[in-house]
């Protein structure tokens, strides 16, 4: 890992700290109080509070991740740095896809 | 000695290269006796086609580091009595080098890591100018202080699990020896060396397992140095003097 991989996983990690934290009280509060898929997605719908989070969470758990898997790669498998580069870049992009359609129907669908 | 110690010890030695295997001697048991003792004595009276590396005997030239009973460790000052209470001891190559022959490894790796750190002082005065004055209590002098005794003898390197799974990581001893340079105001290549150490394989290849400290026989810290590179290239990447 180089510094600026390093300062990317570092400051993603920082971002979503707080947010991990939001998350998880929203799934007690969500299970506890009996909410049905209905009665969350009237929550979220058109709500651009609900977007900025999990789309700035999407975002960072993406670049996290997919550095994180990189340097995985270059330590345990027999790829080298650039061939676990492109793993991870494509693993990224997949990942904040997925988050970003999940973020989609949350809001907008 | 004890009275229990067996009088006899059973050695097992590596031996061959990569393909070798451990092949065991009885050693005569004695007081005082050393790790490195215990060599000799195979190298003198058992087999002299034993090959093994050794210079000072008393824990100066760091030439001595083998890896006993499963940690890398000086055999010249590591005692028979510490670690092999039931008499048994094996004795091998450090890990993470190229083995040559039995007890011996290639340092070349370890020793050209050293260089591409840029480890080696690169002078901002010349003879005809006065001698820097250095203040001994000055922060930055206190950090070199620290970390300056390290005599290149590898047991870091060998202990290290990030050099075991990454064979372009600098190493604990070669980052150590940039955070002395880094420190020292008379250097004046640091531009270079902070370049280097923030590159793939630099100092934010550590996990900070710090079995480098944990096997250091000065109890040096090199973790320590590597964090101190980790925040000193962070902050010249963020002010845009790295490129990385």
């Amino acid at each position: 890992m180089n510094v600026r991989l390093y300062v990317w996983q570092r400051a993603t990690a920082a971002l979503m700290a707080p947010l991990v934290l939001v998350h998880i009280a929203v799934i007690l509060y969500a299970t506890r109080a009996g909410l049905s898929a209905a009665d969350i997605l009237s929550r979220t719908h058109n709500s651009i509070a609900w977007a900025t989070f999990y789309g700035i969470f999407v975002a960072a758990a993406s670049i996290h991740a997919s550095i994180g898997v990189r340097n995985i790669l270059v330590e345990w498998s027999p790829f080298s740095e650039r061939g676990a580069g492109r793993f991870a870049a494509v693993l990224g992009i997949a990942l904040a896809l997925l988050g970003f359609h999940a973020v989609f129907a949350l809001v907008v669908a | 000695m004890s009275s229990a110690a067996p009088a006899q010890l059973s050695v097992s030695l590596w031996r061959g290269s990569d393909d070798g295997c451990y092949e065991t001697y009885s050693v005569p048991r004695r007081a005082s006796q050393t790790v490195l003792d215990v060599v000799t004595y195979v190298q003198r009276h058992i087999d002299a086609t034993l090959s093994y590396r050794f210079a000072c005997r008393v824990g100066m030239c760091g030439s001595c580091a083998m890896t006993v009973n499963g940690r890398p460790r000086w055999t010249c000052r590591t005692h028979v009595a510490k670690v092999a209470a039931n008499g048994r001891l094996k004795i091998g190559p450090l890990e993470n080098l190229p083995r040559i022959k039995d007890l011996a490894t290639d340092m070349q790796p370890f020793f050209e890591k050293w260089r591409q750190a840029e480890g080696v002082f690169a002078p901002s005065l010349t003879r005809a100018e006065p001698m820097a004055r250095i203040k001994p209590d000055s922060r930055a002098r206190m950090a070199a202080d620290a970390a300056i005794e390290c005599i290149n003898c590898g047991v870091c390197y060998a202990a290290c699990d990030t050099v075991r799974w990454n064979a372009n990581y600098l190493g604990p001893a070669a980052l150590n020896r940039a955070w002395t340079l880094v420190n020292d105001e008379r250097d004046a290549g640091n531009a270079a060396r902070l370049t280097a150490v923030a590159a793939s394989g630099g100092c934010h290849s550590c996990h900070s397992h710090q079995s480098c400290q944990e096997h250091c026989p000065l109890a040096l810290n090199p973790t320590e140095s590597i964090a101190g590179l980790k925040r000193r290239t962070v902050a010249a990447y963020l002010n845009g003097e790295l490129k990385a």
